[in-house]
């Protein structure tokens, strides 16, 4: 690593009247800089020199748990996945060099969104080359000028990315509050077009949001309802469609995003829906458009473990048994978390602050476990927090291990 | 409802955010002055938007700087 990024506040001499454009970036140079001084490992830059399994990597030079990835139901190394990917890569190249609308879109494409309308059982389906491309190009397409989007102000970072890039009027309200969000849709103006944005899973605390109660208000106030459902897919419902489909409200939704870095295990995004009109997305979306669309080893994995997903009700199970097992342990030790009893395959311990968090995350990571460290201004009411994402794959005996890791980095750092 | 009414009711809303006792005038700035960050915006409009009925969308939000203007653009929805 450079030496640069550890220097704070040296803006360059420029000639004339020239300002670095840079400068503004100070403080969090700064920051960095502190927490580094403080001796902790770098948690932004963790490397993986060997990935053994869905829950086993060589980090930084040692055997680690991975216990911060969003591999929820381990399908990164099934055997089928892995056979298609390495079958396409053979008899399609490694890249499509071009956009879905013009030379991009090949059978595997296709086959892909074939298994996404049949997961969800939708008559549309649409894949995207990342899920933040999918919330980026929906909602700054379907919402323009004159309309609203009503959002979750804890919602993900490209939903209001999406927001930012469309010209709609953006109308926050208070994380997973019906009557904040109801007073809002009563508010805005008749006449106006309307889209409630909502997520099944919040990434950070892994709360759930209460679907059934807030769809029907969006229904009822004449709005048009998109749930964003990365964090759930494959684990959450009968069918792992989501929370929409535990919440019993998939008929009342206009539009699912949804993303193939998580439960699907490769990369990629995607929009299912019912809308008649549907199809003119292609067209007139642009982060769908003016970008090369995912290699045929991608859909080809994707579309292989959407299909193995439908049928992965045991290891939904003992993803269930492993996140209230965790979640459980970390309450019996004292640790603070997100949530008072395990609501998703995300457990959050939330951290006394950054200095304290970062010095847990360290001597979890000497201790062989990785979790995600999650700081302002991603996390909600700036809070520090490590978080757990369970996988299906953790055997038993590992989150045993695991919190015996947590009981002893706990203690040796002062946090219970 | 005349500026002045509005003025005084924002005011009011106001004094539970403003931790340090800054003392308010039209110039008075939310982000410098007062010192919110993104999350006492969001509570301190709430409040704002549940007494006068209205929505204050952040495209409008990013108008308003100073309290003045805040009482100023709350005064015009009010108005129509």
């Amino acid at each position: 690593m450079s030496e640069g990024m550890m220097q704070a506040d040296q803006p360059q001499e420029l000639e004339g009247e020239g300002t670095d454009l840079f400068s503004k970036f100070d403080t969090t140079i700064a920051m960095r800089a502190n927490l580094l001084a403080s001796g902790v490992e770098d948690p932004f830059s963790l490397v993986m020199e060997k990935v053994l399994s869905p829950t086993r990597a060589i980090c930084n030079g040692r055997d680690t748990i991975l216990l911060g990835t969003y591999n929820y139901m381990g399908m990164t190394f099934d055997p089928d996945v892995i056979e298609a990917g390495t079958q396409a890569l053979r008899e399609f190249g490694s890249g499509t060099t071009g956009s879905r609308v013009l030379n991009g879109t090949y059978q595997g494409h296709k086959e892909c969104e074939d298994a996404l309308r049949e997961f969800y059982g939708m008559d549309h389906a649409m894949v995207f080359s990342t899920g933040y491309q999918a919330n980026l190009g929906i909602i700054s397409t379907i919402a323009g000028k004159g309309d609203y989007v009503v959002l979750d102000i804890d919602s993900h970072a490209s939903i209001w990315d999406g927001c930012a890039l469309g010209n709609a009027e953006i109308v926050p309200f208070k994380h997973n509050d019906i009557t904040a969000m109801e007073k809002r849709l009563k508010r805005i103006p008749a006449g106006a077009g309307k889209l409630v944005v909502l997520e099944g899973v919040y990434s950070m605390l892994g709360d759930v949001a209460p679907l059934k109660e807030m769809v029907q208000i969006a229904k009822d106030n004449g709005a048009m309802v998109l749930v964003d459902e990365a964090h759930s897919m494959g684990f959450i419902g009968d069918n792992g469609r989501g929370v929409v489909e535990d919440a019993g409200v998939m008929d009342d939704v206009d539009l699912i995003i949804g993303t193939f870095s998580k439960s699907v295990g490769t990369v990629g995004g995607f929009c299912v829906s019912n809308h008649p009109k549907f199809e003119i997305m292609r067209l007139m979306c642009r982060p769908y458009v003016f970008t090369a669309s995912l290699p045929p080893s991608v859909v080809a994995t994707a579309a292989t473990s959407i299909r193995k997903l439908m049928h992965g009700s045991n290891k939904r199970a003992h993803l269930w048994e492993n996140s209230r097992r965790l979640h459980g342990g970390l309450s019996e030790l004292g640790f603070q978390l997100g949530t008072d009893e395990p609501q998703s395959a995300i457990v959050a311990v939330i951290m006394p602050d950054l200095e304290k968090g970062a010095a847990m995350w360290s001597a979890l990571l000497q201790e062989g476990l990785y979790v995600n460290l999650a700081r302002p201004p991603a996390t909600p009411a700036n809070m520090t927090l490590l978080r757990c994402s369970l996988c299906a794959e953790h055997s038993e005996e590992e989150v045993e291990t695991i919190l015996g890791m947590f009981e002893r980095a706990g203690k040796a750092v002062g946090i219970i | 409802m005349d500026r002045a009414a509005v003025d005084t009711s924002i005011r009011s809303i106001l004094e539970p955010f403003n931790k340090k006792a800054v003392a308010v005038t039209d110039a008075t700035t939310f982000a410098g002055d007062l010192e919110f960050d993104s999350l006492t915006v969001m509570d301190f409009v709430a409040a704002i938007e549940d007494e006068f009925d209205i929505i204050i969308s952040m495209n409008q939000q990013a108008e308003i700087e100073r309290y003045g203007q805040l009482v100023d653009a709350v005064t015009k929805m009010v108005a129509e």
